[in-house]
């Protein structure tokens, strides 16, 4: 009865091209930003539940916004593109300590050629931004073999990424500003002046950040270049039999891709994690947004939410529902049991839904347009 | 060498490949459920006061009764569900079931570190006569390149010679033109399945005397996937060369190399050289050239 479209006519291409044509959706999304910009803030600044402490804030809502930025990126790669990566930890490193050079400065001594390369620390907002330009400009290099080879073989050529990577942030000191310890502090969060520091304005910004990115990237897809990316991921030769440039559209993927999935990493280091170690990007992050695109659902921007989501929560579940129901379990068994989980439920989803949990959601939506009737 | 033990595993890689089309993400974990279940039983039995060689026998049926379980289960849950889907679909869903085959494995065999102790791991002295200081080989590296050799023989003629194993290749082409010329494909990918689990296994034994049963042995598998883009997907000979190459090729980077940019070079260093051969050839040193039309 109240999801109906009947009566909404459209008058104009503009708006039958809009994102959300229908009006229920925007006065759904409008009310769901409402309460992540204004009620989430309010609440939690007057501690009223479930904000009465701030680990909702920190533990779920701060990582979840991140993690669903980086689904995003990922999801374009392997949702929209249709190559498969798991290397996208890779990329969120190298947004991280690019953006983490940039910003406590670059120095590059070239005795060789008698002169230094010396940037000045940047404005964090600049330098994460640019740290997400540089996770895209490797990204284009890892995405050159992508020209030649594809699926499997390219999963592995994203493995090396990750693994090299991995290496260079470990053992080449002067990433780390030769930190003894090889881990390093994010730079003060100062924009324009103000300086971000509780955690209500860390998910504020983390909130710009992931409203704004999702927006380009919902329009993006929508676009010249996302029909490009579909018609590559679908069947590359015909793409390339109807005029689309498998190099033009390949290598935009990767560097749209590893724009975001950098930024995100910028973010998660700056805004999350404070200080962090190449750990905090290993492989299993890779899988990790490789999972959240999965479940949520492969080329849906608001799956790459639903999916950080699902994948954020579903641990903590497990650890508060066996000791809500008087079963407690042992750290190591719900680790256990956390993988298996994972692991039957991609099966799962991918045998009955391969479109993950996007589907579902709008599954749901026609049947809710015509209901009460079940045709 | 750890290069005969890449090969090992990659070989496992490659039969499930050849034989059904499907990227085996979880040899890995295959590798590690094998390895657990073998050393747990092998405990548990001789605690019940066999003699050591009836429990190594008993162990390995044991191990070997678990993979075929295993094989069976992912056939009809997973792999059997899946058919005449694209390749991609079927490498994901083998994600999934890695995770739950790791869970799995460790949440019953338990998670801690086990030694196995099967083969002889004590060193040899090769050629002392003719070069200063010789050779030195380690015994459980002959043993394993012997069992790989073996290994390596018996799947070529099961491959070349019996009907299943030409069932298999015709599965591998097309899934859809296999089912309809009758080959029963749920049975032939239970024994595809099977056979890399027990490739698995033997790949368990020789690798778990090495360094212990632990989580770690998962890892393998990520080493194991550069040796298969060397060799070439299709191509058993292919992952053992692959496999010794990056096997002898990584340790000779760490000394030469790696002195020079810092150490642990190791690490990364097969994936950069399988990226080096994917960007001449696509297709492995061994591999068959995939040709596309619409």
């Amino acid at each position: 009865m109240l999801y109906r479209e009947a009566g909404q006519f459209k008058t104009t291409y503009a708006a039958d091209m809009a994102i959300f044509p229908i009006r229920q959706d925007r006065i759904a999304l409008g009310i769901l930003l409402t309460i992540a910009f204004v009620g989430v803030p309010v609440l939690a600044n007057f501690r009223i539940w479930p904000f009465a402490s701030e680990y909702l804030l920190w533990a779920i809502l701060l990582p979840f916004l991140i993690l669903a930025l980086a689904a995003i990126g990922a999801n374009i790669l392997v949702g929209y593109c249709g190559q498969i990566s798991l290397g996208s930890g890779a990329f969120m490193a190298i947004g991280a300590y690019s953006a983490y050079k940039l910003g406590t400065g670059v120095h590059i001594p070239l005795a060789w050629l008698g002169f230094a390369i010396s940037i000045p620390p940047l404005p964090v907002l600049a330098s994460i931004l640019l740290g997400g330009l540089m996770a895209a400009v490797v990204g284009i290099l890892f995405g050159i073999p992508s020209l030649r080879i594809k699926g499997l073989y390219l999963a592995v050529a994203t493995l090396a990424a990750q693994f090299f990577f991995d290496w260079v942030f470990l053992r080449v000191p002067w990433f780390t500003n030769y930190a003894p310890s090889g881990s390093v502090n994010a730079p003060a969060l100062e924009f324009f002046g103000l300086t971000v520091r509780t955690p209500i304005e860390r998910y504020l910004l983390c909130l710009i950040f992931v409203t704004v990115f999702a927006v380009l990237a919902k329009n993006l897809v929508r676009g010249n270049l996302g029909r490009q990316w579909m018609a590559i991921r679908d069947m590359d030769i015909a793409a390339e039999l109807i005029g689309i440039r498998p190099l033009y559209a390949k290598l935009t993927a990767f560097a749209v891709s590893s724009f975001i999935i950098g930024v995100a990493g910028a973010l998660w280091a700056f805004v999350y994690l404070g200080s962090w170690e190449p750990l905090a990007f290993s492989i299993e992050r890779s899988l990790q947004l490789l999972f959240m695109v999965i479940i949520g659902g492969l080329g849906s921007i608001m799956g790459s939410f639903v999916g950080a989501a699902f994948i954020l929560i579903l641990p903590i579940m497990l650890n508060l529902l066996p000791t809500q129901l008087g079963v407690p379990l042992s750290t190591e068994t719900i680790t256990h049991l956390e993988f298996i989980i994972f692991g039957s439920l991609i099966c799962y989803l991918l045998i009955k839904e391969p479109h993950g949990f996007a589907r579902l959601i709008s599954i749901g939506k026609e049947k809710l347009r015509l209901w009460p009737f079940p045709y | 060498m750890s290069g005969v033990l890449y090969s090992l595993v990659a070989l496992g890689f490659v039969l499930i490949f050849k034989a059904s089309g499907v990227f085996n993400f979880a040899q890995g974990a295959m590798v590690l459920l094998a390895a657990l279940a073998l050393v747990r039983s092998l405990d548990l039995l001789v605690v019940w006061g066999f003699s050591l060689w009836t429990a190594i026998i008993l162990g390995i049926g044991f191990a070997a009764v678990v993979m075929a379980i295993t094989a069976r289960l992912i056939e009809w849950f997973v792999i059997g569900p899946l058919v005449n889907q694209d390749a991609l679909t079927l490498f994901m869903s083998t994600i999934g079931v890695t995770f739950v085959l790791e869970g799995a494995a460790q949440m019953i065999f338990g998670s801690d570190v086990y030694p196995l102790r099967l083969f002889p791991t004590d060193v040899w002295l090769l050629f002392e006569s003719h070069f200063p200081g010789g050779i030195l080989v380690n015994k459980l590296d002959v043993w394993g390149a012997f069992i790989a050799g073996i290994l390596v023989a018996g799947l070529a003629i099961f491959f070349q010679r019996t009907k299943t194993g030409r069932a298999l290749r015709a599965v591998a082409d097309d899934h859809l033109a296999a089912q309809s010329v009758g080959i029963p494909i749920s049975w032939i990918w239970f024994v595809v399945w099977l056979v890399a689990g027990l490739v698995a296994l033997v790949a368990a034994t020789v690798w778990g005397t090495k360094l212990g049963v632990q989580f770690s042995i998962t890892f393998l598998a990520l080493k194991a996937l550069p040796v298969l883009i060397i060799g070439g997907l299709t191509s058993v000979p292919g992952a053992i060369v692959g496999g010794l190459i990056v096997g002898a090729g990584e340790k000779i980077a760490e000394v030469f190399l790696g002195a020079h940019i810092g150490g642990g070079i190791e690490y990364w260093f097969a994936y950069v050289l399988a990226l080096a051969v994917l960007l001449v050839r696509p297709q492995g040193l061994f591999g068959e050239r995939i040709i596309e039309r619409i």
